[in-house]
């Protein structure tokens, strides 16, 4: 077996999903070269290498890779793919963006959102918003797949892999990158923070918040949202929790003033301990949740701030 | 500019589903369908387009047993000129439905075709992105802005990080997420419209496509229920039970 596993960059870094994915890799079993893609992009190299676990690191450093475009990312991979028998990404946006893409060229299908590997063959994956998991089995040659990275603990550093520079350069002339507007914040990122403090529709504006933002300062929280948040609103997209957002499953799970639909608890019905504050207490939510707490948000939150 | 629009016909989003007791499948059995709510938002966003005077034609494709007809219908009652169903069984891998896509593009030559992101029974979101890479051609997925600029397409796209606006050549595949735009309701006398609009049926086959499945589904099964938990009567008790019984605080 021989697994390449694409890396996850965030403004040029190594995202720390990718030791996620290379521990699915060791699941797998064999030998597991990183791809490094994009451009400027040597420290996330660097860091690859240090996963354990990792054989070589394949350095793709070129303008026509940088913001992971998946025009020229997918034909890369595809240039590179006839030494693998499977490819890996996490199902992050740039995974799912890049990976079906691969899988079209090089004629297989592809397995989204992995979350168990029971053989080099065989994976456990979520379907109907995660209320039924199908056991699968690949009959194609080369196995291409995207990674739910909160079903894999992360691979521990200490390695020290060879990183070798790809020269293969491919043309794109079909897209072209033209801006980002990539959310700041100095709190942890979502998907890997230990705790997550969400609000919904109840949160009522955006303004409102700022309530949440007190506490996930205290708790050194992530701060998600609601699809009815992110609609009305309130917060951006990146911040949207569930089906076809983003999947948390951190050890402690705060629902503001969310009710609790199928496509919700989707994205965090995995975390450890859930917490629902609502008013209204026979919200579904709390059919899920560890602890409830019944009233208004709006007293609740700043007592809870107070007293954490 | 003609548009093409890939609809699929999957459980309505509301309903709970159930597992087989014999674990081979999810029931499907008189189980509400309705057609993906992605998809719903890929046919108002074609229907925007013609009524901006961007696109000349829409055209519904899906791929899936006779009663995705009825989905073709909504599509046509909600503003689709034409409709094509491809009669297939009810899992029709992502790849095979790609490749009957990428035959119809090439008979259609649309300018844009418009999918969805994902669609929630297989929760696969990989179809456009397929297509895309059998058509050779540009992709713009989980889109919440679409703007056709001469033979260019700035598309604003929904990722992790934020949103990334990227410009693709034309023709190219959108997919959509859900910000970009909110579908309308079909109207009475639209619907009755829809009956005589023109609706053609095909086999895989009349495409040369093979649609036998690369991945075998072994088993299916229902996820480990959560248990609810208790009510706490107050802040002071929830914090006490992070801390003292949960441990996580
Ligand atoms: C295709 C598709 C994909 C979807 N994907 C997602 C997804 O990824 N993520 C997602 O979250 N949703 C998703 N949804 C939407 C989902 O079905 C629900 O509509 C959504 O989750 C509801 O958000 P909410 O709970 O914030 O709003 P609501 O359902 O309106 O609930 C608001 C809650 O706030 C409570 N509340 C109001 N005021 C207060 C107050 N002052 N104090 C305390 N509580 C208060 C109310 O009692 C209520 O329970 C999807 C839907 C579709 C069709
Ligand atoms: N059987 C089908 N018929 C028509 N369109 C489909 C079909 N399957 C998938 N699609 C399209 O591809 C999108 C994404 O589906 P998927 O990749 O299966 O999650 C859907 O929203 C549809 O637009």
């Amino acid at each position: 077996m021989s697994i390449l596993v694409l890396a996850d960059l965030h403004e040029g870094e190594l995202a720390a999903t990718t030791a996620h994915v290379v521990a699915a890799a060791q699941q797998v079993g064999g030998d597991i070269d990183v791809l490094v893609a994009g451009e400027g992009v040597q420290g996330a190299a660097d860091a690859a290498a240090r996963f354990d676990g990792v054989s070589r690191v394949r350095l793709a450093d070129h303008s026509v890779y940088a913001h992971q475009l998946a025009e020229p990312l997918s034909a890369l991979i595809v240039a590179l793919a006839d030494d693998y028998t499977h490819i890996l990404s996490s199902a992050s946006t740039t995974g799912k963006n890049v990976l079906p893409r691969v899988a079209a060229l090089k004629d297989v299908s592809q397995i989204s959102e992995v979350l168990a590997i029971d053989s080099a063959d065989i994976f456990k994956r979520p379907i109907y918003a995660g209320n039924a998991i199908a056991t699968v089995k690949s009959d194609d040659a080369l196995k291409v797949m995207t990674v739910r990275t909160t079903a894999f603990d992360a691979v521990s550093e200490g390695g020290s892999a060879a990183i070798e520079a790809v020269d293969t350069v491919v043309e794109n002339t079909q897209s072209q990158f033209v801006k980002e507007e990539l959310a700041q914040s100095d709190r942890p990122e979502l998907g890997g923070a230990r705790t997550v403090i969400s609000g919904g529709r109840g949160m009522g504006n955006g303004d409102n918040f700022k309530l949440l933002d007190g506490i996930a300062d205290k708790l050194g929280a992530a701060v998600g949202a609601s699809r009815a948040a992110v609609d009305a609103g309130f917060v951006p997209n990146d911040m949207q929790v569930g089906q076809t957002g983003k999947i948390v499953a951190p050890d402690l799970y705060i629902a503001v003033g969310i009710s609790g639909a199928i496509q919700h608890l989707a994205g965090m019905k995995d975390s450890k301990v859930i917490v629902a504050i609502n008013k209204d207490d026979e919200a579904p939510i709390f059919q899920v949740a560890d602890y409830g707490l019944v009233g208004d948000l709006f007293e609740l939150l700043p007592e809870l701030e107070r007293k954490l | 500019m003609k548009i093409l629009v890939a609809v699929k016909r999957v459980i309505d989003y509301n309903v709970k589903i159930r597992v087989k007791a014999d674990h081979s499948d999810v029931d499907l059995t008189n189980v509400k369908m309705a057609m993906n709510p992605f998809c719903e938002i890929a046919v108002e966003e074609a229907v925007r387009l013609k009524e901006k005077g961007t696109a000349t034609e829409v055209v519904a494709v899906s791929i899936g047993p006779k009663a995705a007809q009825e989905q073709l219908r909504t599509a046509l009652a909600l503003g689709a000129d034409r409709a094509l169903h491809i009669e297939a069984g009810e899992r029709v891998e992502s790849l095979a439905v790609a490749k009957l896509l990428a035959k119809v593009v090439e008979e259609e030559q649309p300018g844009l075709v418009i999918l969805g992101k994902q669609a929630i029974d297989t929760d696969n979101n990989q179809t456009g992105q397929m297509l895309a890479a059998l058509a050779n051609m540009p992709q713009g997925t989980f889109a919440s802005e679409v703007v056709v600029e001469g033979d260019k397409v700035n598309v604003t796209r929904e990722i992790d990080g934020g949103l990334q606006t990227v410009a693709l050549t034309l023709p190219a595949i959108l997919t959509t997420d859900l910000r970009l735009n909110e579908p309308r309701y079909a109207k009475l006398p639209d619907i009755m419209k829809a009956k005589k609009k023109p609706l053609e049926s095909k086999s895989p086959a009349d495409y040369g496509v093979e649609v036998a499945s690369r991945v075998s589904l072994m088993k299916v099964e229902t996820p480990a229920e959560r248990k609810g938990g208790v009510k706490v009567a107050s802040v002071d008790e929830l914090i006490d039970k992070l801390k003292n019984e949960a441990k996580v605080l």
